[in-house]
């Protein structure tokens, strides 16, 4: 694409990579360098309990600060839950560590099971998980459960902004909720469906 | 990859034997993506199944095909295949952008499913950047096809009567050597490794592309969808072919939402 006379540059396409750089062969360093690479982006999950695998009929999963936040300001005390497990991860936006303490301003990802019922288990994933680590994240985490009965409710957050709807965003009253639920879900939803053609992606949608 | 939709009553995975596979690139404009949300909403498809992959960033929505309240609310995520048995076309539908990495997997994932399933051919939609095209591109139709060499001796006299035109090869190291050319398609995403590996593993693949820009590219995707109509016949081409294909629901607010009246 051309701007002023003389510079050409490279339009940005919602095709995504320019496909030339994944046509390209690896060389021997080149894949070593990937394979290191994809060594240090993986995600590692570290269950603290002995009963392995664990028996699970509710998960609530909390991604992002905002939803995280609700769950400790709510939800979450040292009485009636116990943490249980912690996913360590590092990517250019954040690292986690194996750490249990943590403040509401780090990056962290903590399993919590509820001391009278066993089978209820919670996330808090206030870190970052990106594109490459969102499957590893899914298959590592359900991998480790097993499933009885299993419901999951996963709370997030999305800027109103992002929300597309005919009127304008500034009009609307915000916060508001939406809900997406599978076709296997039947018991009354809290608030309006997820009209089109909005969307959910990255680990919300995973 | 393929898991089938749990349609009741112990109903077997759909058979694919014979069909062919209509499927976008994830390429300049979204436009090969475009053309299939027309051939699926036109058609009234029905959802067969989906990929369960990693190679695509996940989404998920509500059905983008919805009508009616009835059948607004069939989530809907990144790589879904529909079927139309009476034409024997099935088509998959990609809604994400590929991972970092993932092209190649997915491509042999996807061609060994295509093996496996039996399909006579794939049908790759797809585009290329426009501002990329040399002097002869620039005049005349933006429309190219390819063809692999076992599809090109079923169906290559069909695209001459036709008056297509073939993709061109370009020179790989211009300027300094202009005999050796190679296949180039910037901005296409999958497609020429798609068409390079089917070629290899004999596999009938046409690709149809057309030169586009980013933009909005509604009308690019009518008239590739058009290009391929002239030759699959999908839908009746008589008068004004554009008019007759559906546009989904989920095309709305593509550009925003409303505006805040406070602007005025």
């Amino acid at each position: 694409m051309a701007t002023f006379f003389g510079e050409v540059v490279v339009a940005p396409s919602r095709a995504g990579l320019d496909e030339e750089e994944e046509a390209r062969e690896e060389t021997p360093e080149d894949r070593e360098i990937r394979r290191e690479i994809e060594k240090k982006r993986e995600i590692e999950v570290l269950w603290s309990c002995a009963e392995q695998p664990l028996v699970c009929s509710r998960f609530i999963v909390a991604i992002g600060r905002n939803a995280a936040a609700f769950l400790s300001s709510f939800i979450l005390d040292s009485v009636c839950w116990e943490v249980v497990g912690v996913v360590k991860l590092w990517n250019e936006w954040c690292r986690t560590s194996s750490t249990t303490n943590v403040l509401p301003t780090d990056s962290f990802c903590l399993f919590y099971r509820l001391i009278s019922d066993p089978t209820v288990l919670l996330c808090q994933c206030s870190c970052y998980v990106a594109e490459d680590q969102q499957f590893q994240w899914l298959e590592k985490v359900f991998g480790s459960m097993q499933k009885k009965d299993l419901q999951v409710t996963i709370l997030s957050t999305c800027p109103v902004a992002d929300y597309k709807t005919q009127e304008s965003t500034l009009t609307l009253v915000s916060p508001f909720l939406k809900a997406l639920k599978t076709k296997e879900f039947q018991e009354q939803v809290c608030c309006p469906l997820l009209e089109q053609p909005n969307i959910v992606r990255d680990l919300p949608a995973a | 990859m393929f898991i089938p939709c749990d349609r009741g009553g112990g109903s077997a995975a759909p058979d694919f034997k014979g069909f062919t596979l209509l499927m976008p690139a994830v390429s300049v404009g979204n436009v090969g993506q475009l053309a299939i949300d027309l051939v699926i909403s036109t058609l009234d498809m029905t959802k067969v199944g989906y990929f369960y992959t990693d190679c695509l960033v996940p989404m998920v929505g509500n059905n983008p095909y919805a009508t009616a309240e009835e059948n607004s609310v069939e989530l809907s995520i990144n790589a879904e295949v529909y079927s139309l048995p009476s034409r024997k076309l099935v088509v998959l539908q990609i809604r994400s952008p590929f991972i970092k990495n993932k092209y190649r997997p997915f491509c042999e994932t996807l061609l060994s499913w295509v093996k496996s399933s039996k399909c006579a051919r794939v049908v790759l939609l797809s585009s290329s950047h426009a501002y990329q095209r040399d002097d002869e591109q620039l005049l005349g139709t933006p429309l190219r096809y390819l063809l692999t060499p076992d599809l090109e001796k079923a169906v290559g006299g069909r695209m001459k009567e036709l008056n297509w035109k073939e993709m061109e090869k370009v020179a790989a190291y211009p300027g300094i050597n202009n005999t050796d050319k190679v296949l180039h398609i910037p901005g296409g995403g999958i497609t020429k490794l798609l068409f390079t590996e089917s070629c290899s593993e004999g596999i009938q693949m046409a690709v149809l592309l057309k030169f586009c820009s980013e933009g909005d590219n509604i009308p690019d995707a009518f008239v590739l969808v058009n290009y391929l109509n002239e030759w699959l016949q999908l839908i009746k081409s008589e008068v004004n072919p554009s008019s007759q294909w559906k546009i989904p629901s989920s095309w709305r607010l593509l550009f925003g939402n409303g505006l805040p009246p406070a602007l005025f």
